[in-house]
């Protein structure tokens, strides 16, 4: 029986309709999905489910915990682990395609081809050192987490404004595909 | 084209001089997590028990699979329905139940059932009465799904699991439709999981439907109001208003409309979830907004009452 909208494939999967029961419905089957991240859900951020798992392709994007080539979780992995709907799945990776962070390979799965991190790992984790040491010195003097966001966030308008158009957009969170490289 | 896995028209039950359900046109398209959501009597076993075949309208039809009618053999060996209880025989073991509805359909895979018990870690020659409550759902379900049906029916399937069986559950329901491409139909009044779950809406109240539609669209197409309370009988005479909250000063209106359409002015728009709406329209039996059916008797696209 041909259904339209019926049957969910992995995206640029190539079409076929055998092995049913080798790949059956696999319950119990956590992670191991050959990709080096998980996705996970905040029921109580109010943020759209497929959004979500957008947001978590970019965040380890940024912090390079996925770069080029690698494996996103197979459609069937996510909904086996986080119990959503698979249309959820493919909507956020329609996304991403769309927004030219990953493609589908057939038969394969959903790669990534283009990343957001603008600065390599040893960098990152030099900017990361210098910023923990900022965040002691804000402790020392009394300032709180909210206070450290709230003047973290000031200062980097502040920044950006200076810097001019080019460099806020690519430092927008969130900002779709400027800082693709 | 895509079909629809289930399709009523006029549709209607009749327990005595009582109507469990009435007047139900719905058009459930395929490739979808359907819910069928309602209060308690609200009509949605009825309704579930009607698309299966397990009992007969009073009134109006109703097809799945693309216009098999309901309780057909055709229809019969595409649609699978899990009912309420997870009905199985406690004295049986899993194999003997696996060999018991092997025998009584006419196609069932039993490799694939075997292999899932034992992904499940349910063993074979345990009786049914001492799995636990987890494992007995997943039992019925792997009954269903051995069948290799299009349609997968579960009435409150979760209800009586615990928060891990629940999300176990679910998930194999979902893996199922992710690997083979079941459409899903289920009842189930917990509000809070549809919204992961879910991506097609069917609201039933006091026996009739009361909305229905892609989740997508119908959180596109509402939107909650916050404002002046005094202000709030002006908007509501003009605007599509749904259920409305007041307090002294504030008022809340959840309304039917567009996010093109500007919020009045000196009023705030805010998207609504998927279980506001629901409870929502819950509690304003009087309020509905229908797509026409499928094969229409009238065209109007949505119609909204006060």
């Amino acid at each position: 029986m041909n259904i339209d909208k019926g049957t969910i494939r992995e995206p640029g999967a190539a079409a076929s309709g055998s092995g049913d029961s080798e790949n059956g419905p696999q319950p119990g089957r956590k992670g191991g999905s050959g990709s080096p991240i998980e996705f996970r859900l905040d029921a109580a951020s109010g943020v759209p489910t497929y959004l979500q798992l957008v947001h978590q392709v970019e965040h380890a994007l940024r912090l390079g915990y996925l770069t080029l080539g690698d494996q996103l979780p197979k459609v069937r992995d996510v909904v086996a682990a986080l119990a959503i709907n698979p249309n959820t799945v493919l909507k956020a990776y329609k996304e991403l395609e769309t927004k030219g962070l990953t493609a589908g390979r057939p038969g394969q799965g959903t790669f990534i081809q283009a990343t957001l991190s603008q600065v390599a790992l040893p960098e990152l984790a030099g900017l990361r050192k210098a910023l923990l040491g900022w965040l002691a010195a804000a402790d020392a003097a009394g300032l709180d987490q909210d206070g450290m966001v709230a003047l973290f966030t000031s200062a980097l308008q502040d920044f950006l404004n200076r810097r001019g158009g080019s460099a806020a957009r690519r430092g927008t969170a969130g900002g779709g595909t400027e800082g693709v490289a | 084209m895509s079909m629809n896995v289930i399709e009523a028209d006029g549709l209607g039950k009749r327990y005595g001089g009582t109507w469990a359900l009435r007047d139900c046109s719905l058009a459930v398209p395929a490739g979808h997590v359907a819910a069928l959501v309602g209060p308690n009597g609200a009509g949605k076993t009825t309704l579930l028990n009607l698309a299966a075949g397990l009992a007969a309208p009073s009134a109006g039809g109703v097809t799945v699979l693309d216009g098999r009618p309901a309780g057909s053999v055709a229809a019969l060996d595409g649609i699978a329905f899990v009912a309420q209880d997870t009905p199985l025989y406690k004295n049986l073991p899993a194999r003997d139940m696996l060999h018991l509805t092997r025998n009584l359909n006419r196609r069932f895979d039993q490799q694939y059932a075997e292999i899932r018990l034992g992904e499940l870690g349910i063993p074979l020659k345990r009786k049914a009465g001492k799995l636990s409550g987890g494992q007995q759902a997943q039992l019925a379900l792997t009954l269903a799904l051995a069948r290799r049906p299009r349609l997968l029916v579960p009435d409150e399937p979760v209800a009586m699991l615990d928060p891990v069986a629940r999300h176990d559950f679910m998930a194999s329901v979902l893996t199922a439709m992710a690997a083979d491409g079941v459409s899903v139909v289920l009842s189930s009044h917990v509000l809070a999981e549809l919204e992961r779950v879910a991506d097609y809406l069917i609201l039933l109240s006091r026996g009739r439907v009361q909305l229905a539609g892609e989740v997508d669209d119908l959180l596109a197409s509402h939107r909650m109001l916050t404002g002046p309370a005094a202000e709030a009988d002006q908007y509501a005479e003009r605007l599509s208003v749904v259920h409305a909250r007041r307090g002294q000063a504030q008022a809340h209106l959840l309304v039917r409309t567009t996010s093109d359409d500007p919020a009045p002015p000196g009023w705030e728009a805010h998207p609504v979830g998927l279980e506001e709406l629901a409870l929502a329209y819950l509690r304003e039996p009087g309020a509905a907004a229908l797509p026409g059916p499928a094969r229409g008797r009238n065209n109007q696209q949505t119609e909204v009452t006060k």
